[in-house]
């Protein structure tokens, strides 16, 4: 892996499944490994079963029979929460309402018996990491959202933990400051270099914050890889729909040549192919005149939103296209234009069912 | 001058039902400071009947507290771990449990103690002694506790800090002494006052309970109302207020304090 070998443990599940009491399936069995010092992301949707990988690697669930957790090759599979020294920040945030903000921070040295003036000392330290200097004799109920989130970060990371789990950390702030921290908490986690598992729902989380993500689908494992690999060569198109915008045409090939009623546009694929299924992002389509692209079509509407222009053109392929063009082109809604793609962006994923 | 009409013939109607509840009790502690109560307060003032309540039923009285503390702390030392096991474990087996716990508040008194009777006839010492109302109390207290403590961790999800406690390091017993009680204390109190009150005040299962030697406050009150002059009786009630108000005044301010905190 091209991470740099980091602090923290590294982390192997094998063959780890969830089936609740009732019957339901949370997980199918999956193995994964995340190396020491790692950002790991499990993304997906709710209900795809990342909450409880992150779960049964906490120690919180206890996988089906036949999986196994390894902390740095040591089987942890059926160690409790309290014995795996992983940090833990919740969605909730779990902070103890019986406690100041310097005794939840401290709580867990406490427990580790660190002297007074030592924990003292680190809590000192995680405050000022944190920026929640001058809050330290606050209750818990006195501190707004974004503060409470520090205050469960900094507990997490006092005890120095071999592994940092993070459960949609950010998820029930305002959209503003889930912004200026998930900067705030990328930085953290550089500078920390410890292995790092976050569940999110949310891709534009998953991609700043990610060595490596894991898609998932319906329990299962949909795709590895870094933000580049998972946007730019999604495996399927679930994981294409999921991370971005992306505009999927079936349709049929001739010659090395997707044939749309807008045109012939060229892919990479191989030259005996009658069909494909194929995923253009929004931002890889040029617009430019009707006749200097062999793909054209007509502008439905055009939604300027300051960076750039989200256009909708119809007739290029059987469905409509979306098309991302940047701020400065001038087009206009009934426009006929031409649509410039090269092959090279095109990506083909595997003919499947939907889902 | 409607609101004026209407706010009077609120005041009224207040004091009207304030005096049906306090003029009761008022005539029976009156009673219980006459000389003779049918000839009225002219009789004179005395304190004879306290004493002589007193010197009655002191051992009564005393063992009616000692029941009452028991009971208290049992129904804690029971009820607290049982409460935070319900909780957390939660499905079908604790709904069961739950409702099994619950199910003295709807059987009638007599009936518990008949069971009870029925249950402990062989054991001759532990009927006598009162231990045996104090196993009565316990069952019949502990769904106040059990579920005044479980209102409150339904308030506070106990689940997650709990886990949250045991990310840290906790192990259980930590996580339930540092997290979990100080966390329920509003309910904990809310239930102890429940629970104080209800078994100082409780009759109907003592009542078949009890015997000769271990009486305690309400069974005595019905003792003397059966055997004594009705000014002793009414002095017993004097004596029953004095006992508990300071006591219910108490754990209700400090579970103001507490809830202020």
């Amino acid at each position: 892996m091209s991470v740099p070998a980091g602090h923290g443990a590294s982390v192997r599940i094998e063959t780890c499944g969830k089936t609740f009491a009732d019957g339901t399936r949370a997980l199918e069995p999956a193995t994964l490994d995340i190396a020491r010092g790692e950002t790991l992301v499990l993304l997906g949707p709710s209900g795809c079963g990342k909450t409880t990988m992150l779960r049964i690697i906490a120690g919180l669930e206890l996988p089906d029979a036949g999986g196994r957790v390894l902390f740095d090759d040591n089987d942890m599979t059926s160690v409790p929460i309290e014995r795996r020294n992983v940090g833990m920040v919740f969605q909730s945030y779990a902070l103890f309402p019986n406690m100041s903000v310097a005794d939840n921070i401290g709580y867990g040295l406490k427990i580790r018996g660190m002297a007074r003036q030592e924990r003292a000392a680190r809590v000192a330290e995680l405050v000022a990491l944190t920026n929640i200097s001058g809050l330290e004799n606050r209750r818990v109920d006195q501190l707004s959202g974004g503060q409470r989130q520090r205050v469960a970060l900094a507990r997490a990371v006092a005890i120095r933990p071999g592994i940092l789990l993070l459960d949609e950390p950010l998820t029930a702030l305002d959209a503003a400051l889930r912004d200026r921290l998930r900067g705030e908490l990328n930085r953290l986690l550089r500078s920390l270099g410890i292995t790092t598992i976050y569940v999110t729902h949310d891709q534009s989380e998953a991609m700043e914050l990610g060595d490596r993500i894991v898609v998932m689908q319906k329990g299962t494992i949909a795709q590895i890889g870094t933000p580049r690999e998972i946007y730019f060569k999604p495996k399927n198109r679930f994981v294409a729909e999921f991370i971005g915008a992306a505009n999927i045409i079936e349709a049929p090939v001739e010659n090395g040549d997707l044939v749309l009623p807008g045109g012939r546009q060229p892919i990479g694929g191989e030259a005996s192919q009658t069909t494909a299924v194929a995923m253009i992002r929004p931002e890889t389509i040029r617009i430019v005149e009707e006749g200097a692209a062999p793909l054209s079509g007509t502008i439905d509407s055009v939604s300027f939103v300051g960076d750039r222009q989200r256009m909708l053109v119809s007739g290029a392929s059987d469905k409509v296209l979306t098309v991302d063009a940047p701020n400065t082109v001038k087009a206009q809604a009934g426009e006929r234009i031409g649509l410039l793609i090269a092959a090279e962006v095109v990506r083909l994923l595997p003919p499947e069912n939907r889902g | 001058m409607r609101d004026r009409l209407i706010f009077t013939g609120q005041l009224l109607f207040t004091l009207l039902v304030a005096a049906f509840l306090v003029v009761p009790a008022i005539l029976s502690i009156s009673a219980g400071v006459t000389v003779n109560y049918f000839r009225g307060i002219s009789s004179g003032v005395t304190l004879q009947w306290v004493f002589q309540v007193w010197e009655l039923y002191a051992g009564t009285i005393l063992l009616s507290f000692v029941v009452a503390f028991a009971t208290l702390v049992l129904t804690l030392v029971a009820g607290v771990p049982a409460a935070y096991a319900l909780h957390v474990r939660g499905g079908r087996l604790s709904r069961i449990i739950e409702e099994v716990i619950t199910l003295p508040l709807a059987i009638p008194g007599l009936a518990i103690a008949l069971a009870l009777l029925f249950t402990y006839q062989g054991f001759g010492d532990f009927r006598r002694s009162w231990l045996f109302i104090l196993t009565g109390h316990v069952i019949y207290t502990m769904p106040f506790m059990v579920r005044s403590v479980m209102a409150v961790f339904a308030t506070i999800d106990i689940k997650t800090l709990d886990e949250g406690a045991a990310s840290l390091g906790a192990t259980p017993w930590r996580r339930f002494r540092d997290v979990i009680v100080p966390n329920a204390v509003p309910g904990i109190l809310a239930g102890s006052l429940m629970v104080v009150t209800l078994s100082l005040g409780e009759f109907n299962l003592t009542w078949m309970l009890h015997t000769p030697l271990t009486k305690t406050l309400p069974i005595g009150l019905a003792d003397s109302y059966a055997s004594m002059r009705l000014e002793v009786a009414s002095a017993y009630t004097l004596i029953f207020f004095v006992m508990i108000i300071p006591l219910l005044v108490a754990m209700q301010m400090f579970a103001d304090q507490e809830q202020k905190r």
